[in-house]
């Protein structure tokens, strides 16, 4: 199992044991507040946690915690910047390019200030930026939140790519549509519990 | 030269200024002029005070009332760093930081003077010893207290930026040197000026104090770069201490950034 959570838990949410193959998405919906994000910064160690996550089988307590974020990656609904340069966040820019290209960016965004993306743009480059370090999970926060039905489209079809290559994804999403077109297994989440849906 | 000694009139006849100032307020409504006087009458108890605590400390010329003045100067410091910013951290994080870093700046600036520059015999010597720590304290809690306010107000503002290069990989020193170097740099800011403008903006307090006690000029102006040093190395560690501390308390063993070790405001 490519992703497997065993007990993971905190005092807000939890425990989740599920399971997401190589190449597999599962899908969360639920009300707002109901601790999915929660669930994802645990995955990522990025909030403190009991129980544990596990990656191809290696446990994340066994793995220095930057490595784990390298390799299961969290992106957050609300994307975060640390320069002014668009190009500063990407290390291969025409890969980045490229990939820009496929989720309906125009590549000259790249090379512009922060400040011109809007919304939607800023949340497909967070997401370019993750790709690019090519982790072997995503954990996704309403990857498409602030995307019209064609952004969304498009970028559906780079994350379809990625999971043929071989990449699992914890995918949180509004959107129950989204999560028929992408996941096998969905999940609803209520109060920091899972039900199968 | 002997210094011109002041007697009670000569300052009564200086304090006419402020009771000018004073008019204007009630004259021109600025409704500061009872501020203005308690800081001014605060202002005449505290030194005569400390005139006569410094009086029976220099008398008693032992080490341990030295270092007990030295140490309560030190705390009120510590405090002021401490209560300076308005994010606080959890369980007197903001304290213990403060006090830290407050005494090892400034106990590493005075020894080193009094061991090597100033060398008075001894060399706890508390006519020297308590001077010199007064005025590095006044500097090191400038330089703490912006430091100190800049990292955590910073720290609550970027987050979303240092949780997304974490996301990626990164480690949480990569991911909080931006906003270390911009705290450490907002720290040394005053110092920097206050070196640059030296002798062309303003002459320093000290070197202006000792002129009007009458030392030569020059002799004046050595003492004063001394101090300089003194006080713009120490705030400079404490700019650097105050930030690294309070950077470890907000971070974990598992390279996580611990926002909840703030108190809530």
């Amino acid at each position: 199992m490519r992703l497997r959570l065993a007990g993971l838990r905190s005092v807000l949410a939890g425990p989740f044991d599920i399971e997401v193959p190589a190449g597999g998405c599962v899908a969360i919906t639920g009300p707002s507040g109901s601790g999915k994000s929660l669930l994802l910064r645990m995955v990522a160690d990025l909030d403190p946690h009991e129980g544990e996550a596990l990656l191809d089988g290696i446990a994340c307590s066994a793995m220095p915690a930057p490595e784990w974020r390298g390799r299961v990656a969290y992106v957050a609904a609300e994307t975060g910047w640390w320069a002014d340069d668009v190009a500063a966040h990407f290390t291969d820019l025409a890969a980045a390019r490229a990939l820009a290209d496929e989720m309906g960016l125009k590549a000259e965004l790249l090379d512009g200030p922060l400040l011109r993306l809007s919304t939607g743009e800023r949340q497909r480059v967070a997401l370019m930026r993750t790709l690019l370090n090519h982790p072997s999970v995503l954990l996704l926060d309403e990857p498409t939140g602030a995307l019209d039905e064609t952004a969304t489209a498009r970028v559906e079809a780079v994350l379809a790519r990625t999971m043929a290559a071989g990449t699992a994804i914890l995918l949180v999403t509004h959107n129950p549509a989204q999560a028929a077109r992408m996941a096998a297994r969905r999940y609803v989440m209520d109060a920091g519990k899972l039900q199968r849906a | 030269m002997t210094p011109i000694l002041l007697q009670p009139r000569d300052i009564a006849v200086a304090a006419l200024l402020i009771v000018l100032d004073g008019a204007l307020s009630v004259a021109l409504r600025f409704g500061i002029h009872r501020q203005l006087f308690i800081a001014a009458a605060r202002m005449v108890v505290q030194l005569v005070l400390i005139g006569f605590v410094l009086r029976a400390v220099f008398a008693l010329a032992s080490p341990w009332a030295t270092a007990g003045v030295i140490l309560l100067m030190m705390a009120v410091a510590a405090r002021e760093v401490a209560a300076r910013p308005e994010r606080q951290l959890q369980r007197f994080g903001n304290h213990v930081v403060g006090a830290i870093a407050v005494s090892f700046a400034t106990g590493l600036a005075c020894i080193l003077a009094l061991t090597t520059a100033l060398r008075p015999s001894p060399w706890y010597d508390p006519r020297y010893a308590i001077p010199l720590a007064g005025i590095v304290l006044g500097s090191v809690l400038n330089s703490a207290s912006l430091a100190l306010d800049s990292l955590l107000g910073g720290v609550v503002r970027e987050r979303g930026a240092i949780e997304a290069r974490l996301a990626l990989g990164a480690t949480i020193g990569q991911a909080t040197a931006p906003l270390v170097r911009s705290s450490i740099r907002r720290g040394l800011l005053p110092i920097i000026n206050q070196m640059s403008a030296a002798g062309l903006v303003t002459l320093p307090g000290i070197m202006t104090g000792q002129v009007l006690a009458g030392l030569d000029p020059l002799e004046a102006a050595k003492y004063q770069i001394l101090l300089m040093f003194l006080l713009s190395g120490g705030s400079g560690l404490a700019a650097v201490a105050v930030v690294f501390l309070a950077i470890r308390r907000l971070t974990d063993d598992r390279q996580r950034l611990r926002l909840d070790r703030l108190r809530d405001t």
